[in-house]
């Protein structure tokens, strides 16, 4: 970290400022990616932004099976934010390997594979499935799903599960090939469950998926959302966001953070780099502007070069570093005050 | 052709009836624009708490020059209301033309075009085009009251006939736009029904159609997050030519969708028979 970052602006060329990052051995010349199912499988974003100036796509969750998802309603918008219980509708690994994936390769797209299933087993066998595919950039596993053999606990809240399907999955995954585990912010540490997945060989998270919410509508009396809950997104969730990839960072230096949640401007998307994240996923605001992918990496571009920042890769976890000089410097101030009053 | 995200500028905003009638110059949107596709509107203004964008169907039009389009739309919630206070010279982030227009058909046969409420507003781009081709078209069109009719004028102007509806008999006949249907079907020897309007309204009318032989066109309205095929909140039920329902986005494959296609009793639900659904017991 170069003193330029501490100290004042002396800014810089936008044009001079790289950009590039890492998720583990996962290089990016853009930190600015989709989130897992609020880009379909890309294709249906490529009108509105180019997809290979982006860092990349992360896919909708895939299961092993077709998946219907729920009934609708599937979302109720919500202040700054919007519930949603899509329930994971997709069309089984075979198909979205034929159809999708093979798009995204065809087109020169950088694609993080995300995978979901209900049991252990079926992690495995969605990791097995990709093993041999080209074109995959990292596999983001969604532990966010109920263990249908652990009456429905959600294997993202409890260490034990959420390390065996992280093990399970780096062992079937090409050697070269980052695992991220994308952990559930409704846990009561995310610390334990983020060192639960590191030494299961998780080679970085995601985070955070959804906080669970519900709305109920006082004409009809009920819940809206036909699966009832739903998970919360968008801006309303982004402290909560950059709370919890603060707090992992901070116990894991070293493990990559692919951060998101609520993202909207450059100057989010820098907050959660501050915090510690590599690189971040931006999803609802898609939906609200489907250009916001490259807007977002421009005005980030921007902020960095005002602050005279050339390197991406300096800002990673800043936020830790500038607390403690603040927090040291108060110290100095306040050794000085009682001496001088001694 | 691909949807494109302009930056409008609205040229005309004025009350019809208990509707807005807002006219927005949208460059890049006319051209590509066919009947039955729609728009998807962000509202709130910048940095807005309200992130999804609000679909209308495209009324008109005019291609050339800034080139406008115009929608037609009720006060419902937050954002359609902020919607009816914008002021000539306003700004509005806009996205289509989006979803799949009507099909027209190939011969010159006769066509019924009901509408339910402000559903009437795509029908109009969709009457020229047919009758551009040939088309016989006699219109039906229904509201709970005559303040929610929409385009009567212009129906009469244009249609070789105009059936009104209204569920308190302020305007046409009392009842559903279904009542009159079958026979308005019949006199005209009609083969396509095209309709828009609320859902029940839009079984209706394609049971109606079936009944009578004729194939039917129904532009659907499901609640939206997006517009563009990202987010899966759109679907409902539709099964496919090899027989198979699965869950379909009305935003990309529809929203107009063949009558006989839409399991209209099953919307809002997921059917057990569809593709994917889950397993008793199961999640
Ligand atoms: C293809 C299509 C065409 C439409 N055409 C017209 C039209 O021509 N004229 C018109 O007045 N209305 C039309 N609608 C309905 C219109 O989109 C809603 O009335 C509007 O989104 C309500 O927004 P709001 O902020 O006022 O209400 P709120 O209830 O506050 O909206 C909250 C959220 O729910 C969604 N939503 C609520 N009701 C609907 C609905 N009925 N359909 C879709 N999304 C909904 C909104 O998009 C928003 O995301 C159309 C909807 C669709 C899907
Ligand atoms: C409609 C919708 C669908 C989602 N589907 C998935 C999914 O399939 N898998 C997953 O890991 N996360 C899913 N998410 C969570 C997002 O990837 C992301 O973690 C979360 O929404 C927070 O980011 P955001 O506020 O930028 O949307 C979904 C979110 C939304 C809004
Ligand atoms: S509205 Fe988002 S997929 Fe249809």
């Amino acid at each position: 970290m170069g003193p330029a970052t501490a100290a004042g602006p002396r800014a810089v060329d936008p044009s001079a400022v790289d950009l590039s990052t890492r998720l583990g051995t996962l290089v990016l010349p853009d930190p600015v990616l989709t989130a897992s199912g609020c880009a379909a499988a890309g294709r249906e974003l490529a009108p509105f932004v180019d997809l290979t100036a982006i860092g990349g796509v992360v896919t909708k969750s895939i299961m092993l099976e077709p998946r219907s998802g729920r009934p609708t309603p599937r979302m109720a918008e919500t202040p700054s934010g919007m519930l949603n219980s899509i329930g994971l509708q997709g069309p089984g690994i075979e198909a979205f390997v034929a159809k999708d994936l093979h798009w995204l390769r065809e087109h020169g797209v950088r694609t993080i594979v995300s995978i979901a299933g209900g049991t252990v087993q079926e992690y495995q066998k969605l990791a097995q499935r990709l093993r041999h595919e080209p074109g995959i950039g990292a596999i983001e596993v969604n532990i966010s799903c109920p263990n249908v053999e652990s009456r429905g606990q959600v294997f993202a809240c409890d260490p034990f599960s959420a390390a065996q399907v992280v093990e399970v999955v780096r062992r079937h995954t090409a050697p070269g090939t980052p695992v991220l585990a994308k952990l559930s912010p409704d846990v009561t540490d995310i610390v334990a469950i983020a060192r639960s997945v590191r030494e299961a060989g998780a080679d970085g998270v995601s985070m955070i998926n959804t906080l669970l919410g519900m709305v109920i509508d006082p004409d009809t009396m009920r819940p809206v959302l036909g699966g009832m809950t739903g998970g919360l997104s968008g801006p309303a969730i982004r402290p909560v966001a950059v709370r919890a990839v603060w707090q992992v960072h901070a116990a894991f230096p070293d493990l990559p953070i692919l951060g998101m949640g609520g993202i909207r401007t450059g100057r989010d998307a820098f907050e959660f780099l501050l915090a510690g994240a590599s690189a971040v996923s931006v999803g609802t605001v898609v939906f609200h502007d489907p250009h916001a992918l490259a807007r977002i990496s421009a005005e980030l571009r921007e902020l960095l070069a005002a602050r005279g920042i050339t390197r991406l890769a300096d800002v990673v976890g800043l936020g830790h570093t500038m607390q403690a000089r603040h927090v040291a410097a108060q110290a100095t101030r306040r050794a000085a005050q009682e001496e001088a009053l001694a | 052709m691909a949807p494109v995200q302009v930056t409008a500028e609205v040229v005309g905003l004025r009350r019809v009836g208990a509707y807005h009638h807002l006219t927005m110059l949208a460059p890049g949107i006319p051209e590509a624009t066919r009947a039955g596709h729609f728009v998807a509107l962000a509202v709130g203004g910048e940095g807005s708490g309200m992130l999804l964008r609000r679909a209308f169907s495209i009324h008109r039009v005019t291609p050339g020059g800034a080139g406008t389009v115009e929608i037609v739309f009720a006060t419902h919630g937050q954002g359609t209301r902020w919607l009816a206070d914008r002021r000539r010279g306003d700004k509005l982030d806009v996205i289509g033309p989006l979803g799949r227009p009507f099909t027209l058909p190939k011969e010159p046969v006769a066509c019924v075009l009901v509408a339910g409420g402000y559903g009437a507003a795509p029908l109009f781009m969709l009457s020229q085009a047919l009758r551009a081709r040939g088309c016989r078209v006699d219109m039906v069109l229904g509201a709970a009251s005559e303040d929610r009719l929409f385009g009567v004028l212009e129906a009469r102007r244009t249609s070789a006939s105009v059936t009104v509806t209204t569920d308190d008999g302020s305007s046409g006949i009392r009842g559903r736009v279904t009542d009159p249907l079958p026979e308005i079907i019949r006199a005209a020897g009609a083969d396509v029904v095209y309709a828009c309007g609320p859902m029940a309204m839009l079984a209706a009318v394609a049971a109606a159609a079936a009944d009578q032989g004729a194939h039917s066109q129904c532009a659907v309205e499901e609640a939206m997050a997006c517009g563009i095929g990202v987010c899966m909140t759109c679907v409902l039920p539709v099964r496919g030519a090899d027989g198979v329902t699965r869950m379909v986005r009305s935003c990309t494959d529809g929203p107009v969708f063949r009558g006989s296609e839409v399991r209209w009793a099953d919307v809002g639900s997921v059917p057990p028979d569809t593709l994917g659904a889950p397993v008793a017991g199961g999640h």
